[in-house]
Order: structure tokens, then sequence, then C-alpha cells
């Protein structure tokens, strides 16, 4: 490494003897350390997998995973999902006039209602989703477009970020939120109606909160001087360009939800990872321990029809979905530790039937090797 | 070239006398350093890199590659700024070290550095000499000076230079020119003439020979004053064009990453090909490109097209780079480096007798150690002591034998001789004390000379009651068995030189005789002898050499005065031929050294160095092909291998030398080809086809082959009359010893040793060689192989200071090659393969990623994660794994040598298992991001029915990343010290640790909190934890069941190319 050819010492005329470089020779007319890291003579483990330590684990992740996955596989079957597409594609569907009709400078918003039934009741409480396809809330370009700083109430909410573009200012004046993921905030509405047997329709009550990560609601996103007054605060700013109402009109009943701070706005800005997603919207509480949050029957979904995704061949979905200790429905992960299970096992007896076959081999002929 | 020596005039086109041995000044060192270090590939790259981000709109901040840059330029540009200081402060001890110059008469004191060509210098003892210079005056009184050549060299003793004949005593009336060569490193050659001018007289010319060149860097030694005057100067003397560039030995290990980095670079440009085609293939359908929620900015859609897509290229490159690690290479230095400390600190290398333990000059070669399959070595003071011992002679045809017996006064004891041969014995120990250059070391009893041979011979007929006395102003002064003082007057010397093989000297004895005294090689002597003297003697030294003596002959001549005029004439003007002065010399000494009488011969003998035959045969079993390269003659350096052996009982010897190729009566060459033939015949046709890996019992029960080939030979096999032959001969001859499991070339000058070197190392198939060596004859060979090892031996020290390792004795190297070079081998091959392992599984989820994100280079992982990965989360497991791994421990190393066999041929870096860790990165990246994308179906993964984003996948994907590289590096990691334990499990604990504290807080210097709270709530979800555990466990199945599956196939399986160090388990099982 430090191969300097041309030795300072031995130049002037006295020979040091042991013409030792800089370096890995310095330790010179001495004797070495005789210690057990010098020596490389630390006291070591010296772990080897032989067939007989790895057989037993073998059989013991076999008979580990195989439960967990039966477990999670029957918990995830136990999990009651029910999923309507509401786009409005095709001509028969309830939707097909607000989604053919759609423009931004409507003024009355679009509604349209879908009926559907559900076969089994819903026994625990009801996670209410909207289900987004094909948008790619993962580009790069859209990723980057926000400012935390400004959601956080920060001093950049008339000055946003340049990654904003072009989503930073409207006629010279400050968007807030800025950006494209903002700007892009789904507002449909979604009511959900229980059909009686009688015809009537009976309003089921959804709780708009809780559906966001506490951490972000409290601490990521605040808005600006305070949740008092908010339509001061935001003044000198400008609505997202294809927002209905400014931020701080989201949920006027609530100011522990609105502004920065309102949850729907909040689950919009945690960007999705694939195309395909689904976000929490409403929680439908259980009301009694004896009916059932949803009862088996029909219902009618109103939707307010305001967030175009035909112009990129994107489709919506409203998902109603219970929730077990795994989170939603997902039989993947079911399937996968049992497969994981099942081979550790069934390699474990080959590996075992193997090794017994070649020891007893080796053990007789007694192969010198 | 003239240089005027007292004149005023003085031509500008010498240099002066600075030496610069720096490679920058303060100006220019920013920009030649940073030129320097982007000058290296990877640097370069890395660079590039980091512009391109800085330049275009990249998905990572210029910061992630910039940084590690950064770090590393900074490091290297201060290591090598601090050698370079340290190489400012040499020059400048030397340029302003103060010397006396005479001008005009006057003593001037002067800085070194201003003295120019010409000038006249006066040293005083113990001082080095400023320049080169020709001595012109000194202070002794047989106009000679001592000089010591220890740090030019290495060669510790006095040597003897001489004034220029006739110069007057009065320096100041001196008028003369110097003519001399062109500057020349060649530090024992000299030619120059000297013309002396005098008032109105024809100017005289002497003759200038290294005898008379003082060299800058000797030391003045027994002598008060010299005056020189200066002809080479500054960066023209021969030590500075000596130092100039030892070129850097690379080692195969760097080739192999250089190799893989190239189609890892393939891979990085076809990754973001495809990444940029896709890109635009996807876009052109309607809607995606710009849907209304994700619009481009003004700029973006102002970019030309093609603009457009290349950077989008160069953007995807950028996203991608970290598949080539800019730290890969801190850690391989880092490693070699404090690697080489081990074998320092090696207290096994430690030698008693010289306090002194194994040197390391050069580190970048460690793992080379473990790859040798060729070691050529050295006889004398390598196999052998070079601990001379004189232990009998033969005088006229009867045995003389020393025995340590005090009962005999004299310690002469005939055995076998008359008496009356009395007249010869004494003429021979009278040759015995001529005959040589010893000088007698004054403040103590003792003898230096530059050959140990020569110290024996003296001390020898000492013991027979002949003392030299020594040499005073051209007498040699004898101590008869009389206790009487016999004078003789040198009058010439015919040195030694190694084609002669023979040295003599002229002197007149007191009687006013004439005497030539001859002694040499048996070969060199015999012929020059009367023939029927020869068979009695032949016998004795044919005896004495296969015993392992070294044996010389000793002759004498009477010169008449007619001869001596003539070979007096002869000698003189040959050495002051200007042109060809070697050539003319060496035909006068043939022409004087005729027609001799022998005397007798002696027998010396040199020990085998300790474990000498235990070391050759460790090699052996190793695989390692033995070479011995000497000077010394046939017989005794293949007694030398008997008694290593190298040579069995059964082995079958095939001799190509001068003595089989007259045995036949025919010519030379005829018989040259026939032989080469023959014997390629028996050693390659015959021999069964060898396979890789073969193993020491199936060598055994092949004929073994040792091939003798003497020099002369060497060199018409290599420089054969015609061109067609002299490469079929030299093809013939190299396979002939590729088959041979030992080789012996002796008679070989220390060119031809570098030749056979480098003729090896680029035979086929590039063989790794070693040359091991003590003295400075080796050095030529230790810089040509590919890891030379100089043995702290006793002539000098010139070897060590060439060499890239040294050792003290030669049984260091079987632990030297069989322990350390395996273990650094098979820790640097899997450091490599694990770093391009752990970066393709990094880097794959992140080039999947793509296809799910529109093609827009969204980064999967959070820029921090993208930094710190290959600095913190996984460098530190692998540094520890690289230095303190010993799959095997090194007691089993040592005791069976086969296992070097293992990993011979660069077994653990070839394409095979390079193709192994690539699938293995693959699966698991493939692993990583499927596992993590089925998950992901549905995103509501937390128990409160809240959904996880794209940062959540990618932490999670990150997750097990991190754990997976570093428990893949666990489950390979035989030897679990603490320090392994700590490092691995708190590489682990740092990771959690940084990803809680890092998602933990509002950065305010941020720009995006990303992974605010991403790792507590990911920690969370029980689902999350399940896909961890599930494929971490997945990804390392494969690994675990391969060590079952490779039991049962036996040894077999290690030939496979995947090999992993989990497979050397076998190896220690069976033992």
């Amino acid at each position: 490494m430090m191969a300097s050819s041309y030795n300072a010492k031995e130049e002037d005329g006295h020979p040091s003897g042991a013409s030792g470089h800089g370096g890995p020779g310095v330790v010179k007319s001495k004797k070495p350390d005789n210690t057990a890291f010098k020596q490389q003579r630390l006291p070591a483990w010296q772990p080897i997998l032989t067939a007989g330590t790895v057989l037993p684990a073998f059989f013991v992740i076999g008979l580990i995973f195989i439960p967990i996955g039966i477990g999670l596989y029957v918990t995830s079957n136990n999990i009651k999902e029910f999923e309507i597409d509401y786009t409005g594609v095709n001509m028969d569907s309830p939707c097909y006039t607000c989604a053919k009709n759609f423009s931004w400078n409507n003024t009355t918003p679009c509604t349209c209602s879908v009926d559907f039934t559900l076969k089994q009741p819903f026994e625990s409480n009801v996670f209410m989703y909207y289900g987004l396809s094909n948008f790619y809330q993962n580009h790069r370009r859209y990723v980057k477009s926000r400012d935390d700083s400004q959601l956080n109430g920060g001093r950049s909410l008339t000055d946003p970020s340049k990654e904003c573009e072009p989503y930073r200012k409207n006629d010279e004046l400050p968007i807030a939120p800025c950006g494209a993921i903002a700007n892009s905030l789904f507002n449909d509405t979604l009511e959900l109606f229980h059909i009686d047997s009688n015809g009537s329709r009976n309003a089921i009550p959804l709780v708009k909160k809780g559906i966001a990560w506490w951490t972000d609601k409290h601490v990521k996103f605040r808005n600006p001087g305070g949740n008092s007054n908010l339509t001061q605060a935001f003044l000198g700013t400008t609505k997202p360009v294809n927002w209905r109402k400014p931020v701080y009109e989201l949920d006027p009943s609530d100011p522990e939800n609105n502004g920065f701070i309102n949850e729907d706005f909040i689950v919009w800005m945690r960007t999705a990872a694939l195309p395909t997603f689904r976000k929490l919207y409403r929680i439908i509480q259980k009301k009694s321990s004896t009916t059932p949050t949803l009862p088996s029957g029909k219902y009618t979904l109103d939707i307010i029809y305001n967030y175009p995704v035909l112009s990129f061949d994107g489709r919506k979905r409203m998902i109603l979905s219970t929730i077990s200790w795994m989170g939603g429905k997902n039989p993947f992960l079911g399937i996968a530790y049992i497969t994981v299970g099942s081979i550790c096992f069934f390699l474990g007896v080959v590996l075992l039937i193997i090794h017994h076959k070649y020891d007893t081999r080796n053990n007789s002929a007694d192969i010198p090797n | 070239r003239s240089c005027p020596a007292n004149e005023a005039f003085i031509p500008p086109k010498f240099c002066d006398n600075r030496i610069v041995s720096s490679k920058y000044t303060v100006w220019n060192f920013l920009p030649k350093n940073l030129f320097e270090q982007f000058r290296r590939i990877a640097n370069f790259y890395f660079l590039i890199i980091f512009l391109v981000q800085v330049i275009v709109d990249t998905p990572t901040s210029p910061v992630t590659s910039g940084l590690p840059l950064f770090f590393v330029i900074t490091v290297t540009a201060i290591k090598q700024g601090y050698e370079d200081w340290l190489r400012h402060k040499a020059d400048n001890e030397v340029n302003k070290y103060p010397v006396t110059v005479l001008e005009d008469g006057r003593r001037i004191r002067k800085e070194s550095e201003k003295i120019k060509v010409g000038d006249v210098v006066e040293v005083e003892e113990n001082e080095t000499f400023p320049c080169d210079l020709i001595l012109l005056q000194s202070s002794r009184d047989d106009d000679t000076c001592f000089v010591t050549t220890a740090s030019l060299d290495g060669e510790s003793n006095h040597k003897t230079h001489y004034t220029v004949p006739d110069t007057e005593k009065d320096l100041e009336s001196l008028n003369a020119t110097i003519e001399c060569e062109q500057p020349q490193p060649d530090l024992y050659k000299f030619v120059g003439r000297m013309h002396i001018y005098k008032n109105n007289q024809e100017p005289a010319v002497r003759s200038l020979g290294p005898e008379n060149l003082l060299l800058k860097g000797a030391t003045l030694k027994n002598t008060q004053k010299i005056c020189g005057v200066a002809v080479y100067t500054g960066m023209e003397t021969k030590m500075a064009l000596n130092y100039q560039g030892k070129s850097q030995k690379r080692s195969a290990v760097e080739k192999s990453i250089n190799a893989f980095l190239l189609v890892y670079l393939c891979i990085l440009v076809s990754k973001a090909l495809v990444c940029t085609t896709l890109k635009y293939v996807w876009q052109s359908k309607p809607g995606q490109d710009e849907p209304w929620y994700n619009e481009k900015t003004q700029r973006e859609k102002d970019t030309n097209l093609y603009l457009k897509m290349f950077t989008d290229f160069l953007s995807f490159m950028v996203l991608f780079n970290f598949i080539i690690p800019v730290s890969m290479y801190v850690t391989v230095e880092m490693q070699k480096f404090l690697g080489s400390f081990f074998i320092t600190w090696d207290k096994d290398f430690f030698d008693p007798e010289i306090q002194e333990g194994a040197l390391v000059n050069t580190s970048d070669l460690n793992e080379e150690l473990g790859q040798v399959e060729y070691v050529f070595t050295d006889k004398t003071g390598t196999l052998t002591q070079n601990n001379m011992e004189f232990i009998e002679c033969c005088i006229d045809g009867f045995q003389y034998k020393y025995r340590d017996a005090s009962s005999e006064l004299d310690g002469f004891c005939v055995t076998d001789g008359p008496v009356y041969l009395d007249k010869w014995e004494e003429l021979f120990l009278r040759a015995l004390c001529l005959c040589h250059t010893v000088q007698v070391k004054e403040p103590t009893e003792g003898f230096i000379a530059s050959s140990p041979d020569e110290v024996a011979l003296v001390k020898g007929a000492m013991r027979y009651g002949f003392t030299f006395l020594g040499l005073e102003s051209k007498t040699m002064k004898i101590l008869n068995r009389n206790n009487d003082v016999e004078m003789y007057e040198l009058l010439h010397v015919l040195n030694f030189d190694p084609v002669r093989r023979r040295m003599s000297v002229i002197v007149r004895a007191i009687s006013g005789d004439t005497l030539l005294f001859c002694k040499g090689a048996d070969s060199s002597i015999f012929p020059r002898v009367r023939q029927e003297e020869v068979e009695r003697i032949r016998m004795h030294v044919e005896r004495n050499a296969t015993e392992g003596y070294r044996t010389l002959c000793v002759a004498y001549k009477y010169l008449s005065a007619e001869e001596y005029a003539q070979a007096d004439a002869g000698l003189r003007e040959a050495r002051l031929a200007l042109q060809d002065r070697e050539q003319k010399l060496m035909a006068v000494y043939n022409q004087v050294e005729t027609g001799m009488s022998l005397i007798g011969a002696t027998a010396v003998e040199d020990r085998l160095q300790e474990e000498a035959a235990e070391t050759m045969e460790a090699l052996q079993g190793a695989g390692m092909k033995v070479w011995v390269l000497t000077g010394d003659k046939m017989e005794t350096a293949k007694s030398t291998c008997y008694a290593c052996r190298l040579f069995q009982r059964n082995t079958e010897l095939l001799e190509l030398t001068v003595r089989t190729l007259e045995d036949g009566g025919r010519r030379r060459e005829e018989r040259l080809h026939e032989l080469l033939l023959e014997y390629h015949k028996k050693a390659v046709q015959d021999a069964p086809p060898v396979k890789a890996g073969v193993t020491r019992s199936w060598s055994l029960t092949n004929q073994d082959y040792g091939f003798i080939i003497d020099g002369a030979t060497l060199s018409m096999v290599l420089n054969s009359s015609t061109e067609s032959n002299s490469s079929r001969y030299k093809n013939l001859f190299l396979q002939i010893c590729q088959n041979c499991t030992a080789v012996l070339c002796c008679r070989m000058a220390p060119l031809q040793k570098a030749q056979i070197v480098k003729m090896v190392k680029n035979s086929k198939g590039c063989p790794i060689t070693l040359s091991i060596g003590d003295g400075a004859n080796d050095v030529s060979m230790i810089l040509e192989a590919h890891v030379g090892i100089g043995i702290k031996g006793k002539e000098g020290r010139q070897a060590v200071r060439n060499s890239d390792y040294a050792i003290p004795k030669l049984k260091h190297l079987k632990k030297l090659l069989l322990a350390h070079g395996h273990l650094y081998y098979v820790r640097i091959a899997h450091l490599v393969q694990y770093f391009f392992y752990k970066n393709l599984c990094f880097i794959l989820p992140q080039f999947l990623y793509q296809f799910f994100c529109g093609y827009s280079q969204q980064p999967l992982y959070d820029a921090a994660y993208l930094t710190m990965y290959n600095i913190c989360f996984t460098s530190m497991p692998i540094l520890a794994y690289s230095l303190l791994e010993q799959h095997i421990c090194m007691e089993v190393l040592l005791d069976n040598a086969t296992l070097y066999r293992e990993i011979a041929k660069n077994a653990m870096l070839r394409w095979g298992p390079f193709l192994y860790w690539t699938l293995l990165g693959v699966f698991h990246g493939l692993l990583f991001f499927f596992g993590v994308r089925y998950l992901f179906s549905n995103p509501a993964l937390q128990d409160n029915g809240q959904v996880f984003g794209n940062w959540s996948y990618g932490t999670i994907v990150f997750t097990v990343l991190v754990f997976t590289v570093t428990l893949k590096l666990a489950l390979d990691t035989r030897h679990w010290t603490w320090i392994n334990h700590f490092v691995i499990w708190g590489s682990l604990a740092f990771y959690v640790f940084f990803s809680f504290f890092w998602g933990g807080i509002i950065w305010p210097f941020l720009r995006q909190q990303r992974l605010y709270f991403v790792f507590a709530n990911m920690l969370s979800s029980v689902s999350a934890w399940l896909v961890i555990i599930l494929l971490i466990l997945l990804s390392l199945l494969p690994e675990i069941l391969l060590v079952v599956f490779r039991k049962p196939r036996g040894p077999h399986s290690r030939q496979i190319a995947a090999v992993t160090p989990l497979s050397y388990k076998h190896l220690k099982e069976r033992q």
C-alpha cells in the first residue's frame, strides 16, 4: 500500500538497518505482542452446519409455519369484504351519466346511487374504503409534489416549495396546500343507506375520525396559527385549482378536523405504494353486541360524483370490510406460510431419508476421502 | 558527454543536484491529485454519477453519491498528501545538506542542491556522497578509499575505490576534461575517460571505471576525506535513476473485481435502457403520460423529446448506480491495509536471531499469497543458510579433512596423503590466502567479503596455519606456518564474474616470481588446466558436490616476464577502452587464464535452512511447483534439491545440461532438439491429462519427473538460432517443466532468473508466480514475479527492500502461504462476491418498482437508507468477516497442505461462483420485492384498518434486505469471535435504532418528512412482522439446503463451481 520506493532515512547516509517503510512495517526489531487478537487466536465459536443440526431446524420451521399459516388463512377467510365499482363505464351503470358529463366547471354536483345487497351480515366494526385503479400516486413527479413544512404549519405557507410546481401558485397567489397530491384530493362523497324490509332508507352513521395515522394527525400535519380562525390563518393563499372549496372549509363543522388536519386530506396525502390502491374513508362503528353492524340485506350507496377517472382509464370502487388482527383480507400471507412450512417439512423428510441412506452406505463402504 | 574538471565553463545542459522525488507541490497538489485519483476508473464513474445528479433532475439527491465519493477522495488525498510531505521532507534534507566545494582553491560551504557537474567536492569520513563523483584524491596513502553501499544495494561490506591514476596531488593546477557515458541506472557499470591537460604536453588519457566512481548515497568509510569531481548530479545520479518507479503489482483478485464490475456496469446500463424504453412505450398510451392529477411543469413540457429521453436514461442510471458500490473500494483497501498487520504481528514469523518479524512492503497482494502456483526459489541463502564452513580440501588428489580436534595443534590432519606433498600443500594454502578480495576488518579480528565463500576459504586457510594479514598499498601480507610474514605484491585482480565463474590474481612474490592464482568452478577451471591433472581431482569434486558442498578448484601458473608484460599491457589497454570494455577485458582474461596447473579443490558446506525440506514438501503438497533457480553448479544444486526433498528417490530426472548435450558427440543444437522431443514425449504426452484439482494421492500413483537445465542450455533454448525453433523450443520446454514436480535451473545469471519467471508468468493460463530470494542477484526475479518475497538473510537488504513481503527465514514461507495466503484469499474473495451480491439484491427491488410506478424513477427506499445501506448498515459485518474469518483454523491449514489446492486458480472468483452469487442476489431481490408486493395487494395492514403507503412498502423491503444480507453473512461465518458477534448484531440493532430515530423526529432540514413514524407503524402491524420473518427465512433456506445437499455428494462437489465457504466445513470434518 505504501510502497514508497524512495526512502528518506537511507538517503542521508544513516542506513537505518531495518529499512521499514511507513505503514505496516512499523513493528520492527520488536517481538510482536502475543495477544490473542494479534495472533488471530481470539476465542471463537465455530458453528458447523451439518445435516444433523439443520434437519431439526427444518422440522421446527415446518411445524411452526404450518399452524401460523392455517391461522392466517382462516382469519383472512373470516374477514368479510364487499367491493363495488361505481365508476360508470357501462351504459347500464347508475353513474354513467355523471361520468360521461363530467366537467371541471360544473357548479351543480352530479349525484348517483348504486344499489347492492349484502348476503352476509358484517358483525364487527366495518371499515369503508374507496379504491382507485390505474392511479399512479407513486409517480415520482407526483410523490415529490408536496411541501411538508407548509403542511406542518410552517412559514412556507405563503411561499411553497419549488417541488410543488406546477401547483405552486395560482394567479400569483400561493396555493395552500400546494402540490399535485393535494390538488388531486379525492372528493367524491359517499353515503350509505340500509333499505329496510319495508323499503325505507336508513342512513348509516359514518365516523370520519380515526382514519389517519395518529402521528400524522397530531404532529406531522398542523394548521398555521392553531386551529382557531382558519380563514384568517389562510389569508393570502388560494385554494388548489381543482378544489371546489378552500382548505379551511373541508369540514367547517369540526375545528379539530378542518384545514390541514382534516383526516380525509391526511389519508390522501399518504401516497399509495401501487397504482391500484384503497384508502380508508369512513368507519361504521358497532352499536350493540346483539345486532350486526351491517345486517344482510339491501343497501344503497349515494355518491356525489366529483372525481373524474375515465380520462386516464381509472376505476373507482367502494369497499366495505371488517378487520382482524392481521389487517384487511389478504389470503397471501396464509398461503405463503402454509407453503413454506410444507416445503420445509417435506424437505426435512427427504433430507432425512437421503441423509440416513448416505450415512449407512458411507459407514459400510468406508469411502476414504 | 563531457564534463570539465576545474574549469569555469559549465554547459547548461546538465541538471542541478536537486533530488525531486515528491510528486506534488503546494500549488499543484489539488488539481494534480484529483486528476490522478479520477484516472481510476471507479472514481471517475462516481464523479460522473455525481455530476449527473447535480445537473439533471434526478430521483435521488446529489448528496447520496457525493458524500461517499467526497469521503473516499478526501481520505486518499490526505494519505497521498502525507506521503508526499514525507518525501518533501526527505528531499529537503538531502538537498539542503551542506557540502564543501573547492572553487578556485578555496573551500566553500554550499547546499547540496547547488552542486553542478564539474564541481570538485570534498567529502569527509562517514559522510554520504552528494552526487556521483569521480575520485580524484584520497587522504589515504594508497590512493584508495573505502565506501559502503549499504543504502544502495544492501551490501554492507567496504568496497575499495581507486583514485584516477596519475592525477596530481595539487588539484588546483589540475586541468582535465572527463568524457563519460550517458547516465544509466546500472550501479556497477561506468565507462569514462579523463583527459588531463598539462602545460605544453600531449593530454594524458586515463580510463575511468566503476572503481573510480563514488555513487551518491554511498558512505565514505575508513578514509578521512576525499575529493572528487561531480559527473552525474541530481536526477541523473545512478541512485535516482535506480529508484524511479517500482512498477505497481496488481493482484489477480483486482482483475476479477474489474471483470465483475464490467458485468455489473452492463447490467446497470441494460436496466436503465429497459426502463427508458418501457417508459416511452408506456407514456405513448393516451392519458398515461400526463393525467389531470399530475401535470408536468412548464420546463418539462418545453424540453426536447430526445433530450428528455437522454436525461431519463441518466436518471435511471443514477437511480440504479448503487449497484456498483463506492464503498467496496474503501472496504477492500481497508481490508488489505488492516489485514497486512496480521502478518507483521504474527509472532511465528519472529526470528530471535535477528530480532525481527515479517515485513510487509505492500498490502495489495495479501490474497495473492493464496494463489501461488509456481515458486521460484534461490538456493544460496534461501534454501541454504549461506553460512559457509570449510569442510575439506583435496590437494593433488589427496583428501584432507579438517577435524575440529584440539589435539592437533595446527588442526591439519592428513588422512591419506604422504608427507612429501608439503610443497603442494603450502602452495595450495598460499593460493587460498592470496586469491580473493577479502578485506581484514580493522577493529576486530574478522574478514569482510562480498562472497561468504571467500571468507570461509580464508578462514579455512587460517586454520591450517596460513593467516591473511591484509592488503596494504597493493601488498598482501601472509603469516605462514612458521610465523613468518610473506609479502606479495598484488599486480592485478581479474575479478570474479558469473559468466567466467572464476577469479584470478596476479601477484609477485618477494623472490620476483610472478604467479597467477585462479580459483573457480570446476567447469570453468578444468578446461584451462593440464588434462592429466584433472582426473585425480575430478572424482573428489564430484563426490563433494553430490554431498551438497560447494566446490571450488584452485589452479596456478608461473608467469614469465614476457608473459606478464603481455598480460599487463592487455589488461591496461582493455581497462582504458571506452567501448566494449567488458568484452575486451573478458578476452584478455581468457587469454591469461590458460595453461594453468591444478593444485586442488576445496569443499565448503552450506547448511540447509531450518525446516527447508518440510517447507518444500508442504509447498509441493499444496500443488505448487517449486523451481530452484541458482547460480550454483549442477551437482551442488541437485544435492540440495535432494536434501530438500524436492527430488525424491523415485523421481526420474530429465537433464538438459551442457553435459548431456555433449554426450552424443554431435552438434549441440541437434542434440538439444532430440532431447527436448524425447523429454516432451516422456513427460507430457505419455502422462495422462492433468485435470484441475488433482489430489495428492492421484499424483503419487504416477511417475514424478524432475527437470534440470543449466544456464547455457537455457539460453540455447530461449535464443535459438532460428526464429521458429526458438518459440517451439520455448513451448516444449515450458510444457515439460509444467509436467515436472520440480525444476532445477542451475548456473543462472540474475537476468536469466527473471527471464524464466517472466516466461512462466506469461505462459498459458497466466499462473501466479512467487519468487523468494535473499540476495541482490534475486532482485530481478523478485520484481518480476507476481509476489516477491525477500529473506532477511546475510547478503544485504536489497532483496528485502525490493520485495513485497520479507520474512526472516524460509520456513516462514509455509505459514505465509498456507495459512495467511489461504485465509486472505478466502476472505477477500468472499468480500468481493458478497459486496456485489448485497448491492444486486439492494437495487433489484428498486428496478422492479419502476414497473409499478410508471417508470418514473421513483426510488423505493428513502434517501437516508440509500446512502446508509453501504456505509453503515452492512459494511461493518463484512469488514470484520474479511479480517477475522478462519473457515478452517490455522493449524489444520498448516497440517494439510492439500487444502491449498481448493482455492487454486482463483477458485472462488471464477465465473461459476460469481454466477452463483449473482443468481442468489437476483433470487433475493425478486423475493423481497414480490413478497411485499403481494402483501400490499391489500394495503390495510393495521388492525385499525388504516393503510400503508409507498414509504412503508420501501421500509419493509429494506428491513428484510438488511436482515437477510447480514444473516446471510452470519451463516457464512465459520469463526465467531466476539468482534463478529458485536458487529453483526450491532449493525442490526443500529439499523433498528436508526430507523426509529430517523422516523421519530420532524427533521427541519428535510424537505419531506417521508419516513415520519413509518418504521414504528410498520412494527405495529402483525402482518408486516410476519412477512419480514417469512421472507428472511425463505431467502436463507437455499443456503441452508446447500449445506445439506452438498454433503452427500462428497468431495467432488467442491470442484463444482458454486464454492461457498460453507463447503469447507466438510474438509474440516474429515480431518
